[in-house]
């Protein structure tokens, strides 16, 4: 359960564009007829991508009428997850995990480098209003800790001076590779692999 | 230590790509139909002859838990459910099936489905992993191409539609029933059990709730056979299992192993070993955060399997290694666990919402020495109050961990907090917080 601020200023309209009107169709029928509340969190995922990554409250307003239920109920599935934000976040939006794991491998280093290049407060925009970070828990990358999502993509086995390099590469209109930074495949152990040696670099 | 060719997930590190073809190649979708032509009973019956225990973290018997299921479907339809939800802190097995053994997911949802009479099956995917859902919609695209799924699945006669259903930040929904109520469109609150998701499930109906990794190998026991399968590991603990190894350690890895393979192997074998090594351990954590850590004494001899870690008082869970050495402060790690909780805790319970809070604000103070020595005894019987005193079980997850910290490392704590109580003369009422009211009568 989070506390969430809902942002002050809101727009007054929210519409599906014709495309996604398309796609909530096809994610509706993914479930059992009069079953279409299932789609709600389906759809403000998608409200979400179309908004510039934050939902309004209208969007919340246009699903229930979209779905048949109450407002209340799709405001209080918006407020209860985590992933929906609810005000502006930057294009960016760099999300760091420091629960344990990662934070043993030095995740706070991380933090620094958000604080120093993107903005000294967790959810607040950049300067340049490209970029925005907050402190997440756990992203299930635990053995590539520490480790930042930026947008939909991993970035793992990070340290403060690569994370300074994605954020300029970022800044600069570069698209930085998602994946591990350290050079090892995925999640195997670095240099000291021992299992599935037939098929490695095969 | 395991030989290659008796690994399930021969592609745990995607050396040979993650496609149909591929997958194809190391023998999946294949018998598919054989095994479905033998019949529900016989499925049922080799999986709880192989002794296969969930994966999830719960351990429980895979075979019995579909034996509940009603043997024919009445008037409301059956449905499997995939819980792809991993968000366990220290656990990261179920990311690497979904993104390089999509094809063993599915082929092992088909079977499973087939076995529990269900003619749907949503996989619940955590919202963070867009990529590997991404991945598994290609993976069941394909499959749906080839008509292995869908129609007359693999000619097996059965329908079988398979759908994802994306989550959105919320630990609680990797709870069965509140990941039902998520898939459902609400809050993701655990429900009351009895009764049971195999009776009353996703929309009323008899509904199978299983981890992807169970689910994942479901395909191989049943084509190797359960004695291949019974014949890996320990007694009530067979098989092998993927073993996330995090933290304070030379080189963190995902590795498929034996159950009951000893701790030290698989950290100094796998893993290269703790940073500064052995003797730099401090604790691990065996089994992802929920279960209570181990000292280094346990660490020196204890075998991974759910019973051998249930005798040192703690669990195998979802297998996730966390290893700290001396380098860490041990309580401010489990603060930061204690943090994770008071995030996660979905609310419906007080024990539960107010004592994980009260747990981390304790454990903050102490971590930086600025607690009471009476705190320490206060801080256990906070964990006491909210184990078992909930829904669900995630309040012992989030008290267990806590335990352990005071198990192991009590002489520790008290020696960084060492203040006397702040009123001596009224220590037998530890619970009012507003300590100042105290000086009143009828306060």
């Amino acid at each position: 359960m989070t506390i969430k601020k809902v942002s002050k200023d809101q727009p007054n309209n929210f519409k599906f564009n014709s495309q996604n009107i398309e796609i909530a169709e096809k994610i509706i029928s993914k479930y059992p007829q009069g079953k279409q509340q299932s789609a709600v969190m389906s759809l403000l995922y998608l409200a979400q991508r179309q908004n510039d990554n934050w939902i309004p409250l209208a969007a919340m307003k246009y699903i229930a009428n979209f779905l048949k239920m109450p407002y209340i109920k799709v405001y209080e599935v918006a407020t209860f997850y985590t992933m929906y934000n609810l005000s502006p976040v930057g294009k960016y939006y760099f999300q760091v995990c420091t629960t344990t794991p990662c934070m043993i491998r030095g995740a706070y280093k991380l933090v620094e480098a958000c604080k120093e290049k993107i903005s000294d407060q967790q959810n607040n925009l950049s300067e340049n209003k490209l970029c925005s970070w907050t402190e997440v828990e756990c992203l299930g990358a635990c053995v590539n800790a520490p480790m930042i999502q930026i947008n939909d993509d991993y970035f793992e086995d990070l340290d403060k001076e690569k994370t300074i390099k994605i954020i300029d590469q970022i800044i600069n209109g570069e698209i930085p590779k998602p994946g591990s930074y350290k050079g090892r495949i995925n999640s195997e152990p670095e240099n000291n692999r021992k299992t599935l040696t037939n098929f490695k670099n095969a | 230590m395991l030989k290659d060719k008796d690994r399930i997930f021969q592609n745990l590190y995607n050396d040979i790509g993650s496609d149909l073809e591929s997958a194809m190649s190391m023998g999946d979708w294949i018998d598919t139909k054989k095994i479905c032509s033998k019949g529900r009973d016989w499925i049922i019956n080799e999986i709880k002859a192989s002794e296969l225990r969930g994966r999830g973290g719960a351990g429980f018997p895979t075979g019995l838990k579909w034996s509940f299921v009603p043997k024919e479907v009445g008037s409301r339809p059956h449905y499997l459910v995939i819980n792809a939800d991993e968000s366990e802190p220290g656990t990261c097995k179920d990311r690497d099936i979904l993104r390089f053994e999509p094809h063993k997911l599915i082929e092992g949802c088909l079977i499973s489905a087939f076995a529990v009479n269900a003619r749907k099956c949503y996989i619940y995917i955590r919202g963070e992993y867009f990529k590997e859902g991404q991945k598994l919609q290609k993976a069941i695209d394909e499959a749906y191409e080839k008509k292995l799924i869908g129609k007359n699945a693999s000619d097996t006669g059965w329908d079988l539609d398979i759908y994802l259903h994306y989550g959105a930040g919320a630990y609680i929904c990797g709870e069965e029933t509140a990941l039902l109520e998520s898939l459902e469109g609400k809050k993701g609150q655990p429900r009351l059990k009895p009764p049971f998701p195999a009776l009353i499930g996703l929309y009323g109906c008899p509904t199978i709730i299983n981890n992807v990794e169970t689910i994942a190998i479901v395909p191989t026991i049943l084509k190797r056979g359960s004695k291949w399968f019974s014949s890996l590991g320990k007694p009530k603990n067979r098989g092998s299992k993927i073993f996330c190894i995090s933290g304070d350690v030379n080189s963190p890895c995902n590795v498929e192993e034996e159950m009951g393979i000893p701790l030290k192997d698989l950290i100094e074998k796998h893993a290269g070993g703790v940073i500064g090594g052995w003797e730099n351990l401090k604790a691990v954590i065996p089994g992802g955060s929920s279960m209570p850590l181990l000292s280094k004494k346990a660490c020196d001899t204890i075998n991974m399997d759910f019973d051998s870690l249930v005798q040192q008082k703690s669990g195998l869970g979802t297998a996730g290694v966390v290893v700290i050495s001396k380098d860490q402060d041990i309580i401010k790690c489990m603060a930061r666990i204690a943090r994770f909780y008071k995030h996660e805790s979905c609310g419906q319970c007080t024990p539960c919402r107010e004592g994980t809070g009260w747990m981390w604000r304790m454990l903050e103070r102490m971590a930086k020495g600025e607690a009471s020595r009476d705190e320490i005894d206060m801080l256990m019987d906070v964990t006491k109050q909210i184990e078992g005193h909930t829904i669900c079980a995630f309040g012992e997850g989030s008290a267990w961990p806590v335990q352990g910290l005071l198990r192991n490392f009590k002489k520790e704590i008290v020696k960084r907090n060492n203040f006397d109580p702040l009123i001596d003369k009224n220590k037998n009422i530890p619970y009012l917080v507003d300590q100042h009211l105290l000086e009143k009568e009828n306060a």
